[in-house]
């Protein structure tokens, strides 16, 4: 371990540290805004430290940061992909503190706990994106894990207990699904290294008359995928989704349904993008497969919901699944231009500011009027205007409807994908505009009911400062973010350079 | 040398005045009502400056070629860009659409005093404003087009601003639907850009690129790309023109123009004067050097154009309502600036734009300081207004003048050039065919002279007729509903300084605008101006940029007789010997009379027939059936699905936990299965 090493992981032990200071801090004092403040100061230092590994890759040119004698070299690849994701989490972490602002207010006690776990977990979140090992990537994923199981049984009733459990559980079991798969992987190509398992199967020439070359790599694939498949929340995978948003704190939910999201989707992209990169031409009908599957399942229970929670958890599931198709537009040989990847991790900036925003509107709401149901929310716009309008930008976001965010990002996703000039692909991006269409009829019910009903109480709605601003500075970003994509499709674009090279 | 952003305020100070005024001044009620016009006036003025700013540092030489910036980039040569084209025309365009734009608003501070709406109409006017400046600026054509369709909406929502009358609620409708048609063709011409984007691609080009496409129309042989040439050009061309015919008001979609003065009058003056109505002509221009690659698109325009001038200018000797007068004239010299542009002249046709911006603004402003005096805008019942309003009589003598094209009034200089231009022709049409629209308009001078001079008499000479008092009792008497813009109030007398500022600088320009150009082409004025300055600045603009021909005496001469003539004809019908009193001589007419008060019965055949009968008996029954049984039988389709799917789902989603990874691990089994059996 050099000093060098440190410095490649500061960020994420930076994001540590902050967790035991705000631990620490909570038991000295009892004033729970210092905890939201510093909590919120604190994730300056591992932005810092992430921008100045920017500036440093850039400077050096090289694809990523390396020292002779370095022993993270082989497990963690810290690349402008990862720092890419550095941001976004450190982002939406951000966000959720601030928001939490009057949450915490109302806790007895364990404020402390609240954040340090919610730091915690965003910690794995930034090993997760720049692990290049399959060690590695379980670790990670298990520091994200059991911080969010506690988090979720977080608030004293049966419904958060109930969430906690089932998150618990599940997670247990994705990863011992995950691990049976690695194992797999490890016997046939002898390394848990992504590099080495590029190069094993490619020299083995995998693609051959039986999918995957082998039985034990389609195995291994598939059982690789289940796992994945409950960090993404995709279908058939997602059952524990509304479970979980519904009984969960709100804003452990805003965190869970975009950073973990995201870190998912980074994990799954190394993986499959520069492991079986060989492999192509095997794996994206099964990610094709799962995103017409979630993206239909997602839609079409959203509409039954009542709860807004539940229905935002099967909202998650069909933007998994548009996500999924930029995953499976792997370009086909001899075609440079794709930009299938780069679309995902656009989708996943825009899909960030939109949730969260509605999140954000959710959490204030709810704070308030103790109900999570649709028709509480009736004329809301008159009880609350900024929390209304915000929610129903956010809504509209998610249809993608420009000028936000992810009518580019879905726009960029399904070009990436008629790019590939499959069929099935063509037909995949049908399934997903019908499906875009069938999403507008219950975002849209939320803001008739908010905007076109009478209120059944007429007491005003509001929140504090810090909320405001979280909320403000995230529908920025998802108006931002449609007005004016280029600067962060470029930097999408310059973050896959890693993938392609393999 | 101004910088990109300092562009971009001009666009973007009434974009934040809207805003504001929407989401911080409305809401204040309306004890505040007053500060949404100061900061629409704020906006503008800042815009106005930075204008005259840009046009001085581009007439002096600086190129501003700003590099666009991206917003969606669709296939290899198609890329949606937020960009800033700043040539000659949008420079001029801007200073006429800002300046113009200022004083209708300064204007309607007083003209709008008391309306319980005052801070809507401001909101409205500044997103109008901003919604026109977008469309000017913008350097890709998707760009362009959704600010074509903004100004649209937001001319809709001025023109129904009193949308509690019925007939401005119906005339807002006409002129969004009528327009619409003609976008239709806008939109195709894009579609059709982009379908053609991979040759577009291949030479490096950007299909959605206005410059590009400029490239893309030029042949090869003249350093072009000629990617889009003969039938395909003329198509295109043809589409644009739709679009600009749309909002120009052109023959046959002219009909929307004269209802849409149910608007407040300033709207009218903003709207039908500098602005929206010129986006026809501003298109044209702006893809000027796509269509003069296409004769015989060029020849459509400029005879439509020359037509439309006739057309217009008879259906104004008819009317009675001042502003319908206005609509037909407006409607008229935009026949004159379309025909200009067909028949090459395109430095005379921008020339006339900017003048006619300015006389017909305040000629527009002068009919809405009528009316705040005698309560009406139908002339039968004003006469004799003269010695009430003496600044609004001379003001709107100068602007009927120059609108004429009497020496040495701006509109002279610009209408001159354009028909000078179609006797000499200018080899961008056949000879024949600029001779032809030459004597069409210099037919439309004779006719313009005589109605604008009908409305001088008919509006300020003679006896007072009783006003909008009159109109009520008559309307009462004959069971009629009264028109807009009637009331009691009639109060003669001049009217306010907000009011008569503005016009009176309007006025001034109406004189001096034709001379800033320097026409004449004396070497250079005070040492300022150089010969042919603005013609030759708009040149500058086009590859091939072509020259205004020497000013000729002889046309001058003509043109003037003309129009002479046509002023003496209205002496002698409306003034002298025997002065106006209250049976339009006109009405001996007969039948042409009839024809002409009845608009050629356009109206009647479009909104009878076509809506009527073709409209709602056939298309309106075939869609509707659709709609019941089609879109509506797969909308039933898809809830069914989702309610049954989501109760099977519901099934499984049982809340045990011991469920989900059974399903999950079905859901791995089947993926393996399905890869063994489909390999």
């Amino acid at each position: 371990m050099t000093v060098y090493d440190i410095y490649l992981i500061s960020p994420q032990l930076a994001l540590a540290a902050l967790a035991m200071v705000v631990i620490v801090v909570d038991l000295l004092t009892r004033r729970t805004g210092l905890l939201v403040g510093l909590s919120f100061v604190g994730l300056a230092a591992p932005a810092a430290l992430s921008a100045w590994q920017v500036t440093d890759l850039t400077n050096s040119g090289a694809s990523q940061l390396t020292a002779e004698g370095s022993v993270v070299l082989y497990t963690l690849s810290i690349d402008k992909f990862s720092l890419f994701f550095n941001f976004l989490i450190l982002a939406a972490v951000g966000l959720v503190v601030l928001v939490s602002t009057d949450y915490v207010r109302r806790m007895e006690r364990l404020q402390g706990e609240f954040f340090g776990l919610m730091l915690l977990s965003a910690t794995g979140m930034m090993l997760l994106v720049s692990a290049n090992e399959l060690i590695m990537m379980y670790i990670a994923l298990e520091l994200i894990t059991l911080p969010l199981a506690a988090l979720a049984a977080f608030l004293p009733n049966g419904r958060s207990s109930e969430a906690g459990m089932k998150f618990l559980v599940i997670g247990a079991l994705s990863s011992a699904l995950m691990l049976y798969g690695m194992a797999l992987i490890y016997g046939f190509t002898g390394s848990t290294r992504l590099d080495e398992i590029a190069v094993a199967l490619s020299a083995s020439g995998a693609t051959g008359a039986f999918p995957f070359g082998s039985m034990a790599l389609l195995l291994a694939v598939v059982l690789l995928l289940v796992g994945f498949g409950f960090k993404m929340s995709a279908a058939p995978f997602q059952m524990w989704v509304p479970d979980v948003y519904e009984g969960a704190p709100t804003p452990m939910v805003a965190f869970l349904s975009v950073a973990s999201k995201a870190a998912a989707f980074a994990l799954v992209l190394r993986v499959f993008y520069i492991g079986f990169d060989a492999l192509g031409g095997d794996w994206w009908v099964l990610l094709a497969g799962l995103a017409a599957l979630s993206m239909t399942i997602g839609n079409l229970v959203a509409i039954a919901q009542r709860n807004i929670k539940r229905m935002f958890g099967y909202s998650t599931v069909a933007h998994a699944g548009y996500i999924l198709v930029g995953v499976a537009a792997v370009a086909s040989a001899g075609d440079s231009a794709n930009f299938g990847p780069s679309s995902v991790l656009f989708y996943l900036a825009a899909y960030t500011a939109a949730n969260l925003t509605a999140f954000f509107a959710i959490v204030c709401i709810g704070n308030r009027i103790n109900s999570d149901e649709i028709y509480d929310y009736a004329g809301m716009l008159r009880r609350a205007p900024f929390l209304a309008i915000t929610l129903a930008l956010a809504l509209i976001a998610l249809i993608g409807v420009p000028p936000t965010g992810i009518f580019i990002a879905k726009i960029y996703v399904f070009a990436a994908a008629i790019n590939t000039g499959e069929s099935l692909m063509t037909w995949l991006v049908i399934i997903g505009v019908v499906n875009s269409v069938v999403s507008a009829y219950y975002y849209l019910r939320v803001i008739k009911v908010m905007f076109l009903q009478t209120p059944i109480h007429t007491e005003r709605v509001g929140a504090s400062w810090p909320v405001n601003v979280a909320l403000g500075v995230a529908t920025l970003a998802l108006l931002w973010l449609g007005v004016a994509p280029g600067a962060l499709l470029g930097a999408a674009e310059q973050a896959v350079s890693v993938l392609a090279g393999g | 040398m101004l910088t990109e952003p300092l562009v971009w305020a001009i666009f973007l100070l009434p974009v934040a005045s809207f805003l504001l005024i929407g989401v911080v001044v409305r809401p204040l009620g309306p004890s505040m009502a007053k500060a949404a016009g100061y900061l629409t006036i704020l906006a503008l003025g800042i815009g106005f400056v930075l204008s005259l700013w840009l046009l001085r540092s581009s007439a002096h030489g600086v190129v501003y070629d700003f590099v666009p910036h991206l917003w969606l980039n669709l296939a290899p040569g198609a890329s949606i860009q937020m960009g800033l084209l700043l040539d000659p025309l949008t420079n001029v365009m801007l200073v006429v659409v800002t300046g113009v734009s200022l004083m209708v608003q300064i204007y309607s501070m007083a003209y709008m005093d008391g309306d319980e709406s005052f801070a809507r109409y401001y909101a409205y006017m500044s997103l109008f404003s901003a919604s026109m400046i977008g469309l000017v600026l913008a350097s890709n054509i998707v760009q362009m087009y959704a600010f074509w369709e903004l100004v649209g909406l937001s001319s809709y929502l001025l023109i129904g601003f009193w949308h509690e009358r019925p007939s401005a609620a119906a005339a807002a409708k006409k002129a969004f639907i009528i327009t619409r048609i003609g976008d239709v063709g806008f939109l195709l011409a894009i579609i059709f850009l982009f379908f053609r984007a991979d040759e577009f691609a291949a030479q490096g080009l950007n299909a959605l690129h206005i410059p590009d496409i400029w490239q893309a129309a030029a042949p090869l042989a003249a350093g072009g790309a000629g990617i889009v040439a003969g039938g395909a050009l003329l198509w295109l061309c043809l589409g644009l023109f739709a679009g600009a015919a749309g909002k120009s008001g052109q023959f046959p979609l002219h009909t929307w123009l004269p209802d849409a003065m149910e608007g407040p009058t300033p709207v009218s003056a903003l709207i039908h004067a500098a602005t929206m109505v010129a986006a026809g002509v501003f298109l044209v221009g702006r893809f000027f050097p796509v269509f003069s690659e296409s004769e015989g698109a060029m020849m459509v325009v400029a005879l439509i154009g020359a037509f439309t001038a006739v057309f217009a200018a008879t259906m104004g000797l008819a009317a009675n309502d001042i502003k319908r007068v206005m609509a037909y004239s407006t409607v008229s010299q935009l026949g004159y600036m379309m025909a200009a542009l067909g028949i090459g002249a395109y430095n005379a046709a921008l020339f006339h734009l900017f003048t006619h911006a300015f006389f017909k603004a305040l000629l527009f402003l002068g009919a809405g300081s009528v009316n705040h005096s005698a309560g009406t805008f139908n002339m039968m019942y004003m006469g004799g207004l003269r010695k009430a309003m003496p600044f609004t009589y001379w003001l709107t003598v100068i602007g009927a003048l120059s609108l004429v094209g009497i020496f040495p009034l701006a509109g002279f200089w610009s209408k001159d050039e354009i028909l000078l231009e179609a006797w000499l022709g200018t080899g961008a049409v056949p000879t024949t065919v600029s001779l032809l629209v030459f004597l069409m308009l210099l037919a439309g001078v004779l006719l313009t002279a005589f109605y604008s001079f009908r409305m001088v008499h008919l509006t300020f000479h003679g006896e007072f007729r009783g006003g909008g008092e009159q109109e009520l009792h008559d309307c009462e008497e004959a069971g009629q509903p009264a028109p807009t813009g009637v009331s009691h109030h009639v109060h003669l007398g001049e009217s306010p300084w907000f009011m008569v500022g503005p016009m009176v600088f309007l006025g001034v320009s109406a004189v001096v605008a034709g001379w800033i150009a320097n026409p004449i082409g004396v070497k250079s004025i005070f040492g300022l101006i150089p010969s042919h300055w603005l013609t030759e600045y708009f040149a500058s603009g086009l590859y091939d940029g072509h020259h205004a021909p020497p000013f000729s005496i002889a046309m001058a001469v003509i043109s003037n007789v003309v129009a002479l003539a046509g002023i003496g004809l209205a002496v002698l019908t409306y003034m002298w010997p025997r002065p106006f009193t209250n049976n339009d001589p006109l009405t001996k007419g007969g039948v042409v009379h009839t024809l002409l008060a009845q608009r050629y019965y356009l109206d009647h055949l479009y909104e009878g027939l076509i809506v009527g009968r073709v409209f709602y008996r056939i298309v309106a029954a075939i869609t509707d059936w659709v709609d019941r049984n089609i879109v509506d039988g797969i909308v039933g389709l898809v809830g069914w699905i989702s309610r049954n799917i989501g109760g099977l789902i519901a099934l499984a989603q049982n809340g045990q936990v011991q469920t989900y990874p059974l399903v999950a691990a079905a859901g791995g089994v089947v993926i393996i299965v399905l890869y063994l059996i489909l390999g």
